[in-house]
């Protein structure tokens, strides 16, 4: 494979694992902090792209369309906190499961009600439209790289957040002992909306970074929220840390498995076959990378040993 | 989190809805299924409304029971059950895609109903596994792969680099491509079913050395790989079926798909005059365009209440021949139907154009004249 080319697959690898962390981040801090299963966290990440769609629609400008994603996603996790997510963090897990799936319906069949069926748009804006050229004259989407931008400076803002400051304090006890820090005065429930409104903001800034280069449609969360609970797995529940290099790893897996496994094959068979054989292995590549590290470290990359 | 959690997610399916209707003596009660929710709705919803503008056209001839499928073969299944034995419906419709039409069609013939399909044409129902009760109005689903393929051959198209979904439906897309386009394939790709990101693909096309892309991505994928390509300065032309270029999504593609050549058997400026009058009916009653979803439920309808005037559904001989008639004025002008009961008709490639503010198709060329699927020479009914 010609260099240029593999160094834009690495790029497109890194993307895919940065979009994903965005994802994940939000998803292990609940996960981690407060013992929950968010199955609706996708629909956290459709609420930010149709938020974001509608906004570019009546606005024109993309930033607005960002903040009111993060807006929408973070209020939508608030109310949902409060009305639902609540009631349940003394609960058996299949009860969240089966709460959180509830959520996932309401909100697709809501969001059809207020958008209808059909797809929205979503636009690249003109400023970071079309490729740029890379030292070494390989050209790559400028928007892409924004993505990359975007998710490394949420990656450091969130490192600074849990380590840093007093809330990150809060909310590492939290993740260890949650009747001790209620009892030592810090009104965890307070704490634990705050969480998990911080996730859905993530989740909906992801939806509508993604919606720009993807479709804006009801059930675009799901596919989304199966890869994002691999990737808290492999990088163990509860680090943000894990999620960053689960998300990586997934994103560069996934990517260069499209790539590479069909042009492997085709050395021992025809095309065709080749290429069918292949995405087929491919597809099953990142559930792979989850058995192998599963059995290497049960808990994850950076999981704490249970 | 436990696998029993997994199971017990993923086994959770929703309570389908319900849309019963009363029981006129004197009319044909069809029962359509059809997929009203998730991703694959808007098809659903477009040919739900073509048809249903057909009856009430008529005065409401037909008795019509709509179910949501939820794009759940099982789903499906237990609704065309339902609507087999205890609302007794005579002709059953409104199946969109291929692995559940696979899962309900044989079935009901099976036991004595008229299906006529509105879009799913998978060839086991055209070849070997026809039947005398099956009528596909849309199409058989290779006809506008093989159109494409003619068509990059008429464009001067020498080497393609084609891609589809690994499934059944995108393997066919391929094949149906690669057996009219006369030139080489330059690269051949299989993507994940439901894959949104294409950045690993369309890096492969800058790289190779193809002078045209064929992609078949129906619904939300064509719509992202079209603005990621769009997006990655990539400018070899593509070409596709019309699927990825319909009106009920080309909105959200938007500038994205300008100019893109698409192969289709009908558009909105097909020029008959039972097409004019449903492209203006259908504004009127939805107040949007119709799309090619709407356009194939309005000729099923019409289909159906064309054999009413002929023969009554209980004599189904008679029936069956006033079917196979085909005596309506279909919004594509000239249509029959073959020996296995799928269209012989024109294939047309369209350009997306805007319009005002509105993205939408121009007919440039009829590309295959009364083509017909290789299927049916192995169909023995």
């Amino acid at each position: 494979m010609p260099t240029a080319l593999l160094v834009e697959q690495l790029l497109n690898g890194l993307q895919a694992g940065m979009t994903l962390f965005l994802m994940a981040a939000g998803l292990t801090l609940v996960f981690g902090v407060m013992g929950l299963i968010n199955l609706a966290h996708g629909s956290l990440y459709m609420v930010g792209a149709f938020a974001a769609a509608a906004v570019a629609a009546a606005t024109g400008s993309f930033l607005l369309a960002l903040a009111a994603a993060l807006a929408a996603g973070a209020i939508a996790g608030v109310v949902v906190e409060m009305v639902v997510i609540r009631r349940l963090y003394d609960r058996d897990h299949l009860d969240q499961v089966l709460a959180t799936f509830a959520l996932i319906l309401i909100f697709s069949e809501g969001t059809r009600w207020v958008f209808g069926s059909f797809p929205l748009q979503l636009d690249i804006p003109a400023w970071l439209a079309g490729p740029i050229t890379l030292p070494g004259g390989i050209p790559y989407p400028l928007y892409r790289l924004t993505i990359i931008g975007i998710g490394l400076a949420v990656a450091i803002a969130l490192w600074l957040l849990i380590e840093r400051t007093r809330t990150g304090i809060r909310i590492r006890a939290g993740e260890n002992d949650r009747e001790m820090i209620s009892a030592l005065g810090v009104d965890i429930s307070r704490l634990y909306t705050l969480v998990f409104a911080l996730g859905a903001a993530l989740a909906g800034l992801a939806g509508a970074l993604v919606g720009a280069i993807q479709s804006v449609q009801v059930g675009m969360g799901e596919p989304v929220l199966i890869l994002a609970f691999v990737v808290i797995v492999i990088g163990g529940i509860g680090s943000i840390r894990g999620a960053l290099i689960g998300a990586l790893l997934v994103g560069m897996t996934d990517t260069m498995g499209r790539i590479l496994l069909p042009s492997l094959l085709a050395t021992i068979t025809d095309a065709s076959m080749a290429a069918s054989v292949g995405a087929s292995l491919a597809s099953m590549s990142v559930y792979i990378l989850m058995a192998v590290v599963l059995v290497w470290r049960p808990s994850g990359l950076f999981g704490a040993a249970t | 989190m436990t696998p029993r959690t997994f199971i017990l997610a993923a086994a959770m399916a929703a309570l389908p809805s319900l849309a019963l209707a009363d029981a006129h003596a004197g009319k044909v009660k069809v029962g359509m299924i059809t997929t009203l929710s998730g991703g694959g709705a808007g098809l659903g919803i477009d040919v739900r409304d073509g048809f249903l503008l057909a009856n009430k056209e008529s005065g409401d001839r037909l008795d019509v029971v709509v179910e949501d499928d939820q794009r759940k073969p099982d789903i499906a299944v237990q609704l065309a059950d339902k609507m087999i034995q205890s609302e007794k419906v005579d002709v059953m419709t409104g199946i969109i895609f291929s692995n559940l039409a696979m899962a309900v069609v044989p079935a009901a013939v099976a036991q004595g109903k008229f299906y006529l399909s509105p879009n799913a044409g998978p060839s086991a129902l055209a070849g070997k596994g026809c039947h005398e009760d099956y009528f596909n109005v849309a199409w058989q689903n290779d006809n506008l792969h093989e159109a494409a393929g003619a068509y990059a051959n008429k464009a001067g198209y020498r080497k393609s680099f084609i891609l589809a979904p690994n499934y059944p439906a995108g393997k066919d897309a391929l094949t149906g491509y690669k057996r009219e386009f006369a030139g080489d394939v330059e690269g051949e790709v299989f993507t994940k079913l439901g894959q949104k990101d294409y950045a690993a693909e369309i890096a492969q096309i800058r790289a190779s050395k193809a002078d045209s892309v064929f992609f078949f991505l129906p619904g939300g994928m064509g719509i992202s790989f079209l603005k990621q390509y769009a997006d990655s300065g990539v400018d070899i032309p593509v070409i596709g079926p019309a699927f990825s270029f319909d009106q009920s999504i080309l909105q959200a593609v938007g500038e994205a798909a300008l100019g893109v050549r698409n192969t289709s058997q009908w558009n909105k400026d097909l020029d008959n005059a039972a097409n004019a009058a449903f492209v203006e009916a259908f504004q009127a009653e939805y107040d949007r365009l119709p799309s090619l979803y709407a356009s194939q439920g309005y000729d099923t309808a019409r289909l159906l209440i064309s054999a009413m005037d002929a023969a009554d559904v209980g004599d189904r001989d008679a029936f069956r021949a006033a079917l196979e008639a085909a005596k309506f004025d279909s919004v594509r002008g000239d249509f029959a139907f073959g020996p296995n009961h799928h269209p012989v008709q024109n294939i047309y490639v369209r350009e997306v154009v805007k319009e005002g503010d509105v993205f939408t198709n121009k007919l440039i060329d009829v590309v295959l004249k009364d083509h017909a699927d290789v299927y049916a020479a192995d169909c023995k009914m």
